[in-house]
């Protein structure tokens, strides 16, 4: 009973742990990048600073707002919150994961896109309506491949538990697995879509005709600007973690021991730092691509996942 | 089969397959004249790597022999005669109009499943380590014939001719352990003089048509000169004298 307590403590650790940890990648990505292009480096603690500043401020909110604008924040920022309760990150052993499945994950992310769009769509400006309509287009095509990577690795390991999957992952050992590897490429490629990163997005520019996801937060500022920067943080890390769960799971802690604990908190810090290199790397070697490019990157990305699929059934002998 | 049981070697093969079964979608998908070429370099890689590991796993020396002719013929020899082509006809760096990218791939993968399940029943019958990967080299065949019928670029449709050629070797290799030596020597050496042919051609094309894209084979000479002014600038008077030749 108390290791059954233990696990839920953890999986609530854990959880808190996503969330003030997520700043601190993006921080680490923006480090990283500046390195790489030549360019002064903030601190690694810039976002919290950004963060602190915008929840400090007010609020203006426009005259014909209606509830949906004001709750789109909460909503967004409370599906990212929930999405990252089931994601084991220094711990295999989730019982949170036992409520919430891999698919129900992908739902707490298009919950988030959905009322995003509407509130972009809610105040009437056309930047919003211009931005929700392009997430909603990047969505309909992200999303099936997106799900057709979590079938893949589900296959298998027989479960969409995901505390489960990397469990398995983590007993099978390393296997060349060429369904994982089309997999994981699917994935990157979702994941930079969805996380709105270059080529797809570009997270920092607010130049008008090129942005997706910044067009239709455009109208928020304050508290509600600052819950929705954070929860896109949160996302990021989100991906990250799971491309490392998917590929990489070793060194994640198995049992309830002090050094299992710290080695899987450390090993999943560095290997978070590593992926934060690897895509500054590809952002720095990739231009953004014409919004009419992206159905085809996308497109790529879900022949990959079905690839994959394929791959298994016909190669790996289906089990 | 549990693949968790398998050697190292046998999932190397596994792997190594897989990957070459995605270079093909990567020409599928490539328009630029200069990767598709790489591409198809790294397709005969892999299809080498694969051969050779199946030679170590089960010990036919003679698909070492076949692993060689593959790597000298599809990853040095053919990818340099097509560069060298490409970069006389001043084409490398084009890149073509493909239509449907998408629907393309999707179609791919439809050719994909259906290999599998041509493949499935000698899958059944067969004792081979290598069995599961006959449908990866239909597959790979039936994906070089897609690109030669979508393309419009003549050297991208020998590309697609050689990547059907590099399947069917391929698919010799893990379904019989090899052809007999002397009909794979025959093959290669016919393949050799086909695409050396095949450059003789391309300058015979361009000169009597003054383009690569086959598609504008269709059109009469005589109506392309009074429909696209154009044409005449480009090739002017190329154009005009064997091109009835070439149509009768």
């Amino acid at each position: 009973m108390d290791r059954e307590l233990m696990f839920w403590a953890l999986a609530v650790a854990q959880t808190l742990a996503f969330i003030t940890a997520a700043p601190l990648l993006a921080g680490w990505v923006q480090r990283v990048k500046c390195h790489l292009q030549n360019r002064a480096a903030p601190s690694l603690w810039q976002p919290y600073r950004d963060l602190a500043k915008l929840f400090g401020k007010n609020m203006v909110v426009a005259h014909n707002a209606s509830w949906l604008f004001r709750a789109t924040p909460y909503i967004v920022f409370g599906a990212m919150v929930l999405a990252c309760t089931v994601v084991p990150l220094a711990v295999v052993q989730v019982p949170t994961a036992a409520i919430a499945d891999v698919i129900v994950l992908v739902g707490f992310f298009s919950l988030a896109r959905f009322f995003t769009a509407l509130a972009g769509l809610d105040i009437g400006t056309a930047f919003g309506g211009m931005g929700a309509s392009r997430e909603m287009m990047v969505a309909a095509l992200a999303e099936p491949a997106m799900l057709m990577v979590v079938f893949t690795f589900s296959m298998t390991a027989h479960t969409t538990n995901l505390s489960v999957a990397t469990g398995y992952i983590l007993q099978q050992g390393l296997l060349l697995r060429p369904s994982f590897l089309f997999a994981l490429l699917a994935l990157a490629m979702v994941a930079v879509a969805e996380a709105s990163r270059i080529p797809v997005d570009n997270p920092t520019t607010h130049l008008e005709l090129t942005m997706l996801h910044e067009a239709m937060i455009l109208e928020y500022g304050g508290r509600h600007l600052a819950l929705i920067e954070w929860a896109s943080q949160i996302k990021l890390m989100i991906y990250a973690v799971l491309l490392i769960d998917f590929s990489f799971p070793w060194g994640i802690a198995n049992e309830l021991s002090a050094p299992a604990l710290a080695t899987g908190v450390v090993a999943a810090a560095a290997k978070l730092m590593l992926i934060g290199v690897v895509l500054v790397v590809w952002e720095t070697v990739m231009a953004k691509m014409r919004l009419f490019r992206v159905p085809q990157f996308l497109g790529f990305a879900f022949m990959l996942a079905v690839l994959g699929m394929l791959t298994h059934v016909m190669l790996e002998g289906g089990n | 089969m549990d693949f968790a049981h398998l050697g190292l070697f046998n999932q190397a093969i596994i792997l190594f397959a897989a990957l070459a079964l995605l270079t093909s979608f990567l020409m599928l998908a490539q328009a630029r004249m200069l990767p598709l070429i790489f591409t198809f370099a790294w397709q005969g890689f892999l299809l080498a790597t694969t051969t050779v590991l199946v030679a170590v796993v089960t010990g036919h020396a003679d698909l070492y022999v076949s692993a060689l002719l593959t790597f000298t013929l599809k990853v040095l020899i053919i990818p340099w005669l097509l560069y060298r082509l490409s970069v006389r006809l001043e084409m490398q760096y084009n890149a073509e109009e493909i239509a449907h990218p998408t629907l393309l791939l999707i179609g791919g993968v439809v050719l994909v499943i259906f290999s599998y399940f041509v493949a499935k029943s000698i899958i059944h019958l067969s004792g081979l380590a290598t069995r599961n990967i006959i449908a990866v080299s239909i597959a790979i065949e039936l994906l070089g014939m897609l690109l030669m019928c979508v393309r419009k670029s003549a050297v991208a449709q020998v590309i697609g001719f050689m990547s059907m050629e590099s399947g069917i070797f391929f698919a010799a290799s893990v379904s019989a352990y090899g052809m007999p030596l002397i009909v794979e020597l025959g093959v290669a050496f016919d393949i050799l003089v086909a695409s050396i042919l095949f450059g003789v051609f391309f300058f015979h094309l361009r000169d009597s048509f003054g383009s690569l894209d086959v598609g504008q084979y269709n059109h009469l000479s005589e109506a392309n000169e009074t429909d696209t002014p154009d044409d005449r600038t480009n090739a002017p008077a190329q154009a005009r004298t064997p091109a009835t030749g070439g149509h009768a």
